[in-house]
Parts: structure tokens; sequence; C-alpha cells
């Protein structure tokens, strides 16, 4: 059974941005999307090890900051070159203030 | 003199860039807090509408001049303009555009991109690729696709690339490759299988372009077609040389900090158009999400912690020079550029395999 694990609180992701998450030696990346939904991703591109949060967030998509490789961070999907490989997502909750992440 | 660089993206030195973690290492950033950088980042239509419409104004007023004054010496100094638009200015649409940084709106940094990629006889898919690798494994020996100059320096070769021969002899023979299905081992080592097969459409579309305007200039019995299509490659690429040639030459090779590898030149307003202000080169390398009318902004924000700019280019040419010769005998001299005081230092651990003999 996946766990539900805090992640951050719903004010530490500003509006369409992303931070990193640590969690049991794995990076994730929470996004907080321009109509307030927040997202959880793999933590690094798949293309090469990156980490998406230190890249740009625009309406739906995340942009690496290593090589522009773009994905819909809502459902991982990669969009062209030079990333090819869809992003894992994971499940996301909002609970007292808190971001929640259910990490398989 | 045994040369001890391979450059084969396929051999010894790429061999021993993966077993030592030289090959997509961890590269040094200057810290820049993420609400500057998120900022810099920030995306826009409007710089590069404004430049790409001065840019195809320019360069459909500059065709129209070599049409209408063909035949007489008046096409001289349009065919000065439209050879650098076409053969230089190319160059930097195709880059930031492949970026994906020019614009905002996706389809316009992807129309531009194919188009300049025409322009410069480059394959779109295999230079977008190899593009990459560059910003992952930047002048890594037998990594990096994109090395102007290798070691020790080639100085006729590097002269010639001024009149495009050289590049056009290259390109065009690949694109001929490509159309008919060959890739190359080094192609395969950095473009993945999935991608392959685009290569080969994508030089189809060339080739059947060019072919094209040979048959136009035969059917017309004039050279005017391929003086507006292809031949600019030769004639006017000479600017994308003169600024392109600075990014890295000279300096570090097989180190994981741009500041060492890569140049920073302040250019006259001219040149920075042509080229969208790839002369912060060394702030495009660290920061290649931000786009190139924000590269100013991050040059401020950031020089404390890199060398002095050279101050012209013709500062950086003399520079450089010495430097070349040298390497003509000591192929792993090498120029080390002095940090200021308010610049973190070059971390020695990055550099196990700095190589030993630097100009300081």
């Amino acid at each position: 059974m996946a766990d539900w694990v805090e992640a951050c609180g719903v004010d530490d992701v500003e509006e369409e941005d992303v931070i990193r998450f640590d969690h049991g030696g794995r990076t994730f990346a929470i996004y907080r999307s321009p109509d307030d939904e927040y997202f959880a991703t793999d933590g690094y591109c798949t293309h090469e090890k990156a980490h998406l949060a230190d890249g740009l967030v625009m309406d739906d998509i995340i942009e690496c900051p290593k090589h522009n490789g773009r994905f819909n961070y809502k459902t991982g999907v990669a969009r062209g070159a030079p990333v090819c490989v869809n992003l894992a997502t994971y499940p996301v909750k909002v609970e007292a203030g808190k971001v929640m992440i259910q990490i398989g | 003199m045994e040369k001890k660089r391979d450059y084969s993206l396929v051999g010894e030195s790429t061999r021993i860039a993966i077993e030592t973690g030289l090959a997509s290492a961890e590269w040094y950033h200057t810290d820049v807090p993420r609400k500057a950088m998120k900022e810099l980042m920030q995306r826009s239509d409007g710089p590069a509408i404004r430049d790409t419409i001065i840019w195809i104004v320019a360069i459909l007023g500059s065709a129209a001049g070599i049409v209408w004054f063909w035949g007489t010496w008046w096409v001289v100094p349009f065919l000065l303009v439209y050879g650098v638009l076409y053969g230089s200015s190319s160059d930097s649409r195709w880059h930031e555009c492949g970026h994906g940084t020019a614009f905002r709106t996706r389809w316009m940094n992807d129309a531009v991109y194919q188009i300049a990629s025409f322009m410069l006889m480059r394959n779109p898919v295999t230079w977008r690729w190899s593009h990459a690798r560059h910003h992952t494994d930047t002048i890594i020996v037998g990594r990096d696709a994109e090395i102007a100059v290798m070691r020790p320096p080639d100085l006729l070769r590097a002269a010639l690339a001024f009149t495009g021969i050289l590049d056009f002899r290259y390109s065009l023979p690949s694109l001929v490759r490509n159309a008919f299905g060959s890739i190359s081992p080094d192609e395969k080592s950095f473009i993945p299988e999935m991608e392959l097969h685009k290569v080969v459409t994508a030089a189809r579309w060339h080739v059947a372009i060019y072919a094209a305007t040979i048959v136009l200039a035969l059917y017309l019995w004039s050279f005017l077609p391929l003086v507006l299509i292809g031949l600019p490659r030769l004639y006017g690429s000479w600017h994308m040389v003169l600024t392109g040639l600075l990014q890295h030459i000279g300096l570090a090779d097989n180190v994981t900090d741009h500041r060492l590898n890569t140049r920073t030149v302040y250019m006259n307003p001219i040149s920075r158009f042509i080229y969208w202000n790839m002369n912060y080169h060394v702030e495009h390398h660290m920061f290649p999400m931000v786009p190139y009318h924000a590269l100013p902004r991050l040059h401020e924000l950031i020089k404390h912690d890199l060398p002095e700019p050279n101050p012209s280019m013709w500062h950086a040419y003399r520079e450089v020079w010495p430097v070349l010769i040298k390497q003509l005998q000591y192929e792993d001299y090498f120029l080390k550029r002095e940090l200021p005081p308010t610049a973190k230092p070059y971390r020695d651990e990055f550099h196990a395999l700095t190589v030993p003999a630097a100009a300081e």
C-alpha cells in the first residue's frame, strides 16, 4: 500500500511554480498550477539528471533547466525533444494546509 | 607530435570522459535567488516578434535589392547585408529557437528553428541533439559534438571557416548522406534511436529544396537563385564565425565550470542584434533557460562571480592569438582567466582532469 507523505505547506510553493521535495533517498517536484491546484512528479528530468525544481513552470508545462525539455506536469507526458520519456506522476491531496503526495 | 585528444564521439576520449565522470557531470553555477531566476526565465513573444519582423523585412529587402541590381556593381552592398542576415544571423535564431527560449509560443520557436536550420544547411533534428550534448558536456573532449577549434589548433582551417567553405563542404554532404538514410556512428552517439527517422525526413526536405533551386537556376540560366538560396552560407557566414569562435576558443577543456571554458565579450549593438546577445556566453551556458533578451540583466546580476568580460572582439582575438600559437607546440596550454575577488574560486575537486599548463 502506497503511503501519503507530507511534502510541504500549501504556501511553500508560489502559484505557477515548483519546488523540490526529497524523501526516502528520492527526489520529487511539487507544482502549484496557475489555477491553484497541486501536482507531483519525479524530481529529475528523464533526459538527463537535472532537477526540474530549477526549471520554469508555464501553464501546465514544466521546462527542464538544462536542455529546455518540456513535460506536462499534470500528466507527465513528454512534449518533444530532447525529452522522449514521460515523467512519473504521483497522486496529490491537500489536508490541513499541507500538500501530501502518495509515493508507491 | 602525438595528439593527446581524440575528438571522435565514440573513441578513447569518450571512454575516459565517461569513466572519470566528466560526462554528464555536475557543473558549477553562480548562486541566483529563485525569485530572480524565475523572473529572468520568463518567456515573452514581444521581443522576438519585433526582432523577427525586422529580420524578415531586412532579408526580403536586401534580397529585392540583389534581384533589382543583379548584373551591376550596385548589387554588392545588398549581397553583404543579405549574406550576413542569411548566413550568420540565422545561426543565433537557430540557437535561441532550438532552446525554445526566443518566443513564449512554442510553434513560433519551431517555425523559426526550421527556417534557420535550412538557411544554415543544418539538419534540424541532428543539430537539436548535438546542441543538447554541447550543453551537457561543454568542451568535454570525446563528448561535445560542437567543438569549433580542436587542439592542437588548425589555424588554416580556422581561417577558412570565415569563408564558410569548410562548413559548406561538411554540411551539404551530411544532408545528402542523411537523405539517403545513412546516419554516422558519431550522430548515433547523441541522437536517440526513436528520433533517427526524423533525421532522414528532414534531410530529404532540405535536399529537395536545394534540388529545386538548382533546377530553377538551370531553367533561368542564372546564378541568381543560388545566390539567394544556398550560397549565402558561403559568402555570409563570416560574422557567425567571427562571433562564434570566441565562445570557447583558447580556454580550458575537460572542466566542469563554464567560467573556465566559455567567454563573455562585450559587442557593438549591430553584432548583438545579429548574434541575439549570445556574446553573454558564460551566462547562457550557466543558465540556458534565460531568453536572449534577458541575458544583459543576468550578466549584471552575476558578473561579480565571472571573469572580466573582454571589452571587444578585437581585444578577445588579441588575447587568444598567442594562446593558439603556443598550443601549436603544447596542446595542453590554455588561457585561465582571472576571477574577480568577489567570485567564488574555481573548485579544484571538479577539475581533476584539468590540463596542467595554463596561462594565468
